[in-house]
C-alpha cells in the first residue's frame, strides 16, 4: 500500500464530506424525500466496483457476487433517478387554475 | 490512453454529482439536478467499462438488464410506499458493497496480495454493507407492516447487541493482523448481518424518519469504504456526499424530536407508556363531518396539519378538494409540516405535491407557529405526537421538549382520527380533550371526502 495514495484518498474523503455538508445544508426541507432518493442513486456508484469484479471474471464465485452487485446497483440507479424525477415533477409553484 | 479517458470521466462524474446536489437546493432547479446525476452516473459507467480489467461483458449486461427490469417498477410505486422503497434501495446499496468487499477479499486471498490496509478497508466495507443490508430490509418490513412496527424489546438487548458488535470488530481486527485467517471472514459477515437485524428490531414506527436517514448515511459510508478497497476516488467522493446527506438528515430528525442518536438507537421509544399517577376521566367532543365543514366555511384562516394517518389513508387528494373549496371562498389555507411527520424526511411534502397543492402553501413548523394564534380553524389529519401540547408542559411525558406545531393555540381545532387510541408512540394527547377541540372519528380519507362534499353542497345551495 502506497502511503501517498492512502493519504490522498483520505484528503478526497475529507473534502467531499465538507462539500457534502455545505451543499446539502441548503436543500429546502420541502425536498428532503427527493434528496434521499437522489443521494441513493448517486451512492449506487458502487456499480463501478461491481462492474470491475463481474468483468474481471476471476472465478465463478466472485463473478456471481459481482453480477449480483451489478444488479443491485443498477436497480438503485434506475429506480432512484426515475422516482426522484417523478417526485420533483409534482412540485409546482402555483396550483392548477381553478 | 483509455486509462486517461476513464480518469477524466470519473473526474467529470464527481463534479456532476456535486452540481446535482447543488441544483436540488431549490424546487425550480431540482430537475436539472437529476439530469446532472444521470449524466454523471452514465460517465462513471462508461469510464469503468473502458477499464482494461473489464474483459467480459456478458454477466454485466445480464445483471444490468435484470436491474433495469426491477428498477423501473420500483420507481413507479405509489408515493405512500416511498419510505419502503427508499429502505429497500438502502438495502441494495449495502448488499452491493458487502458483496464487492467479499469478492475482493477472495480474489486477493487467492493472489496472496492481501495487505493489512486492504483487509482493514474490506472489513469496514463488509461490516457496514451487510449491516445496512439486513437493517434496511427490517426497516422496509416494518414500514410495509410485514413485521410489527411496535418496538420488540427484551431484557439485556443493548448488552447483547454490543457484545455481538464487539465480537465482529475483534474478528475484524484479528483478520487485519493476519489476513490469511480466512475462517474469520464468514464470522464478520454473519455477525454484521445479525447485528443489522437486531439494531432495527427495537425501533418503533415513530422513529423511522431518523433510522432511514441513518441507514442512508451507512449506505454512503459503505461506498466510501469500497473506494478505499478499490483505490477509487470517485467512489469515495460520491459515497461521502451520500454519507453527509444521510447524516445531516438524521441530525435534523433528531433535533425535531429533541432526542439524541443514542436515544433513538438504544432507547426503544414508543412502548406503551404506563401512565404515572391518577388518570382522570376526560371526554372528547365528537362531531360530524358536517359540523367540521361548517366551522371551515366560516373561517378566515385555516391551517391543516397532516400526519402519517393521511399517508396511510391516502387522503391527500381529498384534502386537495377541501383546499380548493376553501381557497375558492377566499379563505387562507396553509399546511403546517412538522419535520418528522410521516415515515421519512419530507414525506408529507411529497404527498401534498402529488395532490397538486402548490408548495408555497406548505410551511415548516417554525414558519407557521408564530401565526397559530391568528388561526381560526386548525384541522389535524392523522397527526398526533407532533401537536401534543404535553411536549411543552408535561415534564413527565416521554416527548417533553420536542418542538411541536402549536395547534392548540388555534381558535378551533378539528382533529380527524381513526379511533380514540393513542398514536404510534402510545402517548395520550391532551389536545384531543381541550375545550376548543372537536373530534371527527373515522378513516381520514372518508371523513375528508365527507367534508369536501358538504362544502360543495353548501356552494351549490348558495348559488341556487
Amino acid at each position: 500500500m502506497d502511503l501517498d495514495l492512502g493519504f490522498s484518498m483520505l484528503f478526497a474523503l475529507m473534502l467531499a464530506t465538507f462539500v457534502g455538508f455545505s451543499v446539502i445544508q441548503n436543500v429546502s426541507r420541502l425536498l428532503h424525500t427527493p434528496l434521499m432518493s437522489l443521494t441513493n442513486a448517486i451512492s449506487a456508484i458502487a456499480v463501478v466496483g461491481s462492474i470491475l469484479i463481474a468483468g474481471e471474471q476471476k472465478d465463478t464465485l466472485t463473478t456471481v457476487l459481482g453480477a449480483i452487485a451489478v444488479f443491485a446497483s443498477i436497480t438503485n440507479i434506475v429506480s432512484g433517478f426515475l422516482i426522484t424525477d417523478r417526485m420533483l415533477k409534482m412540485f409546482k409553484e402555483k396550483g392548477p387554475k381553478s | 490512453m483509455s486509462e486517461i479517458v476513464t480518469h477524466l470521466s470519473y473526474l467529470a462524474a464527481a463534479m456532476l454529482f456535486i452540481f446535482s446536489l447543488r441544483w436540488l437546493n431549490r424546487p425550480n432547479t431540482a430537475r436539472r439536478g437529476v439530469l446532472a446525476g444521470v449524466v454523471g452516473m452514465g460517465l462513471a459507467i462508461f469510464g469503468t467499462l473502458l477499464d482494461p480489467h473489464v474483459e467480459h461483458y456478458l454477466w454485466i449486461g445480464l445483471a444490468a438488464l435484470a436491474g433495469i427490469a426491477v428498477g423501473v417498477p420500483l420507481s413507479r410505486v405509489p408515493l405512500t410506499a416511498v419510505p419502503q422503497r427508499t429502505a429497500i434501495s438502502h438495502a441494495f446499496g449495502g448488499l452491493a458493497a458487502g458483496l464487492v468487499g467479499t469478492a475482493k477479499y477472495l480474489i486477493w486471498l487467492e493472489e496472496g496480495t492481501l495487505t493489512s490496509f486492504r483487509t482493514g478497508a474490506i472489513v469496514v466495507e463488509v461490516l457496514l454493507g451487510f449491516l445496512t443490508f439486513t437493517g434496511s430490509l427490517m426497516a422496509a418490513g416494518k414500514l410495509q407492516e410485514v413485521i410489527p412496527t411496535r418496538p420488540i424489546t427484551y431484557r439485556g438487548q443493548n448488552a447483547v447487541n454490543f457484545v455481538l458488535l464487539g465480537i465482529a470488530i475483534l474478528a475484524g481486527l484479528a483478520l487485519i493482523a493476519d489476513p490469511t485467517k480466512s475462517y474469520l471472514f464468514p464470522v464478520v459477515i454473519t455477525l454484521s448481518l445479525l447485528f443489522g437485524v437486531l439494531l432495527i428490531i427495537p425501533i418503533g414506527g415513530a422513529d423511522m424518519p431518523t433510522v432511514i436517514s441513518l441507514l442512508n448515511s451507512y449506505a454512503g459510508l459503505a461506498a466510501v469504504a469500497m473506494g478505499f478497497v478499490l483505490e477509487n476516488q470517485l467512489l469515495i467522493i460520491a459515497g461521502a456526499l451520500d454519507g453527509a446527506s444521510g447524516f445531516i438528515l438524521s441530525v435534523i430528525m433528531c433535533k425535531a424530536m429533541n432526542r439524541s442518536f443514542t436515544n433513538v438507537l438504544f432507547g426503544a421509544f414508543g412502548q406503551v407508556q404506563v401512565a404515572s399517577g391518577q388518570v382522570e376521566e376526560r371526554v372528547m367532543k365528537g362531531a360530524s363531518a358536517h359540523d367540521a365543514a361548517d366551522y371551515l366555511a366560516n373561517a378566515q384562516r385555516v391551517v391543516i396539519v397532516p400526519g402519517y394517518g393521511m399517508a396511510v389513508a391516502q387522503a391527500q387528494h381529498r384534502v386537495r378538494e377541501v383546499y380548493d373549496s376553501l381557497t375558492k371562498r377566499g379563505i387562507d389555507v396553509k399546511f403546517a409540516i412538522h419535520p418528522v411527520a410521516g415515515r421519512m424526511p419530507g414525506h408529507m411534502n411529497v404527498l401534498l405535491a402529488e395532490a397538486d397543492i402548490p408548495y408555497e402553501a406548505l410551511l415548516e413548523m417554525d414558519e407557521i407557529n408564530p401565526d397559530m394564534p391568528q388561526c381560526d380553524v386548525c384541522v389535524i389529519v392523522g397527526a398526533n405526537d407532533v401537536v401534543n401540547p404535553a411536549a411543552r408542559s408535561d415534564k413527565s411525558s416521554p416527548i417533553f421538549g420536542m418542538p411541536i406545531i402549536d395547534a392548540d393555540k388555534s381558535r378551533v381545532v378539528i382533529a380527524i382520527k381513526r379511533s380514540k387510541n393513542p398514536g404510534f408512540a402510545g402517548i395520550d394527547n391532551a389536545l384531543f380533550y381541550a375545550d376548543n377541540t372537536i373530534m371527527v372519528f373515522g378513516d381520514a380519507k372518508g371523513v375528508i371526502a365527507e367534508i369536501a362534499t358538504a362544502l360543495k353542497e353548501d356552494d351549490t345551495a348558495a348559488a341556487a
